[in-house]
């Protein structure tokens, strides 16, 4: 069995599991109970100066019959006295010495800061986040991502922090800023021990048409709130990717965040450079139990690739993540229909004529009906073959590939019903050899798609 | 103006109330659930199998999406009586059987319940009138009279009403709807659930209703009857909507007499008749091998007789009741006996029943010294229908094949007398009210364009 314990800036997990500073990481009792389900770590709720909260506070969109896709809040910091957050932080890592405790900061005042740095470390906090991500409320008071989207500002705090904390700083930031390499810089300029993404992303949730006010609802009001669940998953992605790519930021080691619901999920960040990866909204809706197929399943993986340790992972796939312009365009793949398995509900035929090329063709027509159909290239032959299932009346027919027409753009095959119908086969490229785009810039025959300027910039650093 | 269709009211107490329904209503969260199993087929194989061409998957989208009038009005668009159709239809050999999930060897989706949800939950609120308020056209000043008040002739009316025309209903029985108020298996629809779509349809227009009024040939009209002729006469154009006749008899020994009835004739009193009682009747014969007798077989079991069986003379791979409504009625105890015969039905001295006279039968018929008594004291007939000819030949012109059924050319369902079209049992020969409704709609198209002259 690999072996799942992390070290992050020295600091020990039993698993690369943590649970993120929201709800769930709210009390005393519900962390402990976290770990003795298998969480390796816990960022405490957000502690900082006394707020108030409201009701409601989260938001949730569904997707056909998958419920809450997304979730989004409008809650703030911890609203329990800071006094009674750290006496169960100490019950905490007295009980759950080998766990991972994290304690999640936001105040204003360097003095402030200094104090409450203090404060967590004496009750034996092994990390420090500082949330700089935070998109509603904290930030409309100068917290939060108010400092995340000021690189100047972030570095600065971090710079305090860095110099009082006697403990590794990890500094989270926010996605809603143009470019997540500005704050993950600063962060990196400022001393950062790590980084921690994504937090959420600045979101209404939905609008209530009766009442006429957006979601979630406070009294006749509403307000934008923190965007997360597995509908942010390949967002927190890429800035996870962008962070572990970063030459400033590129030795800091990541806390992915951002949609993670499980050992898949966790694997992908981890592929992409995570150290460790924190889970909120999978655990809202499921509870902790959810990571014990986590572990499992993580594990399960690794001795099938026979990897020893998660360590051996990270960044696996990073460097095949490259621009744009790396791109192979020789490579060549058509989609491939299988008749064996194809029910006939020809969702690839609408989803091609209407969604991209117009390259699948319903057997048994005319060169006519064909073309009045929207097809603009008719193959000489349309082979029809029928469906060859139950229940299906006679003269249903599985869906033809017209190679000469498909640019291998994988619609067909996202929406097919039946997994594995539809799969997309390598084809002779057209070029005859690998070639990219950049290969072209450099060569003279073709321009940047950027300017001219980033091809002259990238043959001088060439 | 008032209600145009007054709902009638059945006597309190009839056996059909005790039957509970096979398929219960959706709420929205069970509706809003299964809709999204959709796939949403592209040239889906559901509107295909639908004889009324209803586009499902479209219609169960805007169920998905909460549009849930849309979804109605796009149900309605091709049957206007698709909330009966919800109910009754065969969807197990129709949509539902052509589900591409059924492939996969998924549940199909559960089509006719979410037909239900979208009809009932729209049509409760408001009926048709409400739906089409801003469609409905003005008086045409054109009358069309339809002879019989089943689903083909309800149909027919309200598409004529919602274009202007005024329809006249002549209906020898004294409640409207034909089968479907009193022929449809309780636990798929109930007789004041017909009425209530009938009323719904009566709402579009100029829609009038003349019960206990038979239609006849010859030259005089008399109280209760009203000759063809006059019809011919009176209105621009004429609907045939007479369905079938009684029940067919056996010719067994002992079939006169009482606790012998037509499976249809006993579905009826069942459905409308609070005087009708079983007491006594422990074992039960239904004699037949079609869908009317699975019905009455498998509402005999549900009403509580304790054994009853359905007699049919020939294999069990020959029987024309569609295998799901067998299942269905064996699992209430319906007991299937094939290749077998009644040959007399032996009665006591009162005159009542002990007891049927059973035979093996090969090729469908009796073979001698095979006969066995089997107990019973109730026998119901379920061997076929009669023609309803004579109302037909009353209209000049109109003519039948040989096994009794009104000709009409299949795009138009014009018969051989220009003002004169038909649909539904008397022209298919017995089919489902889905067919019905199909038949009145491309009849209706024709006499559109011919009342337009």
């Amino acid at each position: 069995m690999a072996d799942l314990s992390i070290d992050f800036c020295g600091v020990k997990s039993p698993n690369p599991f943590w649970l993120a500073s929201a709800p769930p990481a709210n009390t005393g009792g519900q962390v402990m109970r976290a770990f003795d389900a298998g969480w390796g770590g816990a960022v405490w709720k957000t502690l900082g100066n006394p707020i108030t909260n409201v009701s409601s506070r989260f938001g949730g969109i569904d997707y056909a019959n998958a419920r809450m896709m997304g979730l989004n809040n409008i809650e703030l910091i911890t609203d329990r006295p800071l006094e009674v957050n750290l006496r169960e932080m100490y019950e905490v890592k007295k009980r759950y010495p080998k766990h991972t405790l994290v304690a999640s900061l936001m105040v204003e005042t360097r003095e402030d800061w200094r104090e409450i740095i203090k404060k967590v470390e004496d009750v034996g906090s092994d990390l420090l986040e500082l949330n700089f991500g935070c998109p509603h409320g904290m930030c409309e008071r100068g917290m939060g991502s108010a400092v995340g989207q000021e690189p100047k500002v972030l570095e600065e705090i971090t710079r305090w922090v860095v110099e009082d904390a006697k403990v590794p700083v990890i500094i989270k930031l926010t996605p809603n800023t143009g470019d997540i390499n500005e704050p993950a810089e600063a962060a990196a300029k400022g001393g950062a021990h790590a980084i921690s993404l994504i937090n959420t992303i600045k979101s209404l949730m939905g609008v209530d048409l009766e009442r006429m006010v957006p979601t979630p609802r406070v009294a006749d009001k509403s307000t934008n709130g923190g965007y997360c669940g597995p509908a942010v998953k390949p967002i927190a992605l890429f800035m996870v990717s962008q962070v572990a790519k970063n030459e400033l930021s590129r030795g800091l080691p990541i806390s992915g965040i951002g949609g993670i619901s499980n050992w898949r999920d966790a694997a992908e960040f981890i592929a992409l450079g995570a150290t460790s990866v924190q889970v909120c909204t999978a655990v809202m809706h499921y509870g902790y139990r959810i990571v014990e197929d986590m572990i499992e399943g993580l594990s399960d993986f690794l001795d099938s690739r026979g990897m020893k340790s998660v360590s051996e992972l990270r960044g696996k796939a990073l460097g095949s993540y490259v621009e744009w312009g790396e791109l192979d365009l020789d490579y060549n793949i058509k989609a491939s229909i299988n008749a064996e398995s194809c029910i006939g509900c020809n969702l690839c035929y609408t989803a091609c004529m209407d969604g991209a090329h117009q390259c699948i063709h319903i057997p048994g027509r005319s060169k006519e009906q064909s073309e009045a159909a929207g097809h603009y290239h008719i193959p000489a032959e349309i082979p029809a073959v029928p469906v060859k299932v139950a229940g299906v009346p006679a003269g249903r027919f599985v869906p033809v590939v017209d190679d000469h027409e498909c640019i291998g753009c994988n619609l067909c095959a996202l929406v097919c019903p039946v997994p594995g119908t539809i799969t997309m086969v390598e084809k002779p490229g057209l070029i005859g050899r690998k070639e990219t785009w950049n290969d072209r810039v450099d060569q003279g025959r073709d321009l940047n798609p950027g300017s001219l300027d980033s091809t002259v910039a990238r043959r001088a650093k060439r | 103006m008032p209600p145009s269709f007054v709902l009638p009211v059945l006597p309190d107490g009839r056996l059909e109330q005790r039957i509970g329904e096979s398929k219960p209503a959706y709420n929205e969260a069970e509706a809003v659930t299964e809709a999204n199993r959709c796939l949403y087929c592209a040239d889906a194989p559901c509107i295909r199998a639908c004889p009324t061409g209803i586009d499902i998957p479209t219609f169960i989208r805007k169920i998905a999406t909460g549009n849930v009038k849309g979804a109605a009005r796009t149900i309605l668009a091709e049957n206007l009586l698709g909330y009966s159709c919800a109910r009754v239809c065969p969807v197990e050999v129709l949509c539902a059987g052509a589900c591409v999930y059924n492939a996969w060897e998924r549940q199909p989706i559960a089509i006719g319940r979410l037909q239900r949800y979208a009809t009932e939950t729209t049509l409760d609120n408001g009926g048709m009138k409400a739906l089409y308020a801003s469609s409905l056209k003005a008086s045409t000043g054109k009358k069309v009279a339809m002879v019989g008040a089943g689903p083909a002739s309800i149909a027919a009316a309200g598409l004529l009403a919602m274009e202007g025309h005024k329809v006249v209903i002549f209906e020898r029985k004294q409640v409207a709807g034909g089968l479907n108020s009193l022929g449809i298996a309780p636990y798929k629809l109930k007789a004041n659930d017909a009425f209530k779509e009938i009323a719904w349809v009566f709402d579009l227009g100029d829609i009038e209703l003349r019960t206990g009024i038979e239609v006849v040939g010859g030259d005089f009209t008399i109280e209760g009857k009203i000759t063809a002729k006059s019809l011919l006469s009176e209105f621009d154009a004429v609907f045939l909507g007479l369905g079938l006749g009684p029940d067919s008899a056996l010719g067994a020994k002992g079939e006169d007499g009482p606790g012998v009835h037509g499976a249809v004739e006993l579905i009826e009193r069942i459905k409308s008749d609070a005087g009708l009682s079983l007491a006594g009747v422990s074992h039960a014969l239904v004699i037949g091998g079609g869908n009317t007798a699975i019905d009455i077989a498998h509402e005999l079991a549900l009403l509580g007789v304790q054994e009853v069986s359905m007699v049919y003379r020939r294999s069990s791979e020959q029987l024309s009741a569609y295998a799901h409504e067998i299942e269905y009625g064996m699992k209430h105890g319906v007991r299937v006996r094939t290749e077998r015969v009644l040959t007399e039905i032996v009665r006591d001295a009162s005159g009542a029943i002990t007891h049927g006279k059973l035979a093996h039968a090969k090729d469908g018929k009796a073979v001698a010294g095979t006969e066995e008594l089997v107990p019973c004291q109730l026998v119901a007939m379920a061997i076929g229908q009669s023609r309803a000819t004579d109302v037909a030949k009353a209209f000049e012109g109109v003519e039948l094949d040989g096994k009794g059924r009104v000709v009409v050319d299949a795009a138009t369902h014009r018969t051989g007398n220009a003002k004169v079209w038909s649909g539904g049992d008397c022209v298919n020969g017995g089919k489902e009210v889905v067919n019905a409704a199909q038949e009145a709609k491309l009849a209706v198209r024709d006499m559109l364009r011919a009342l337009a002259g």
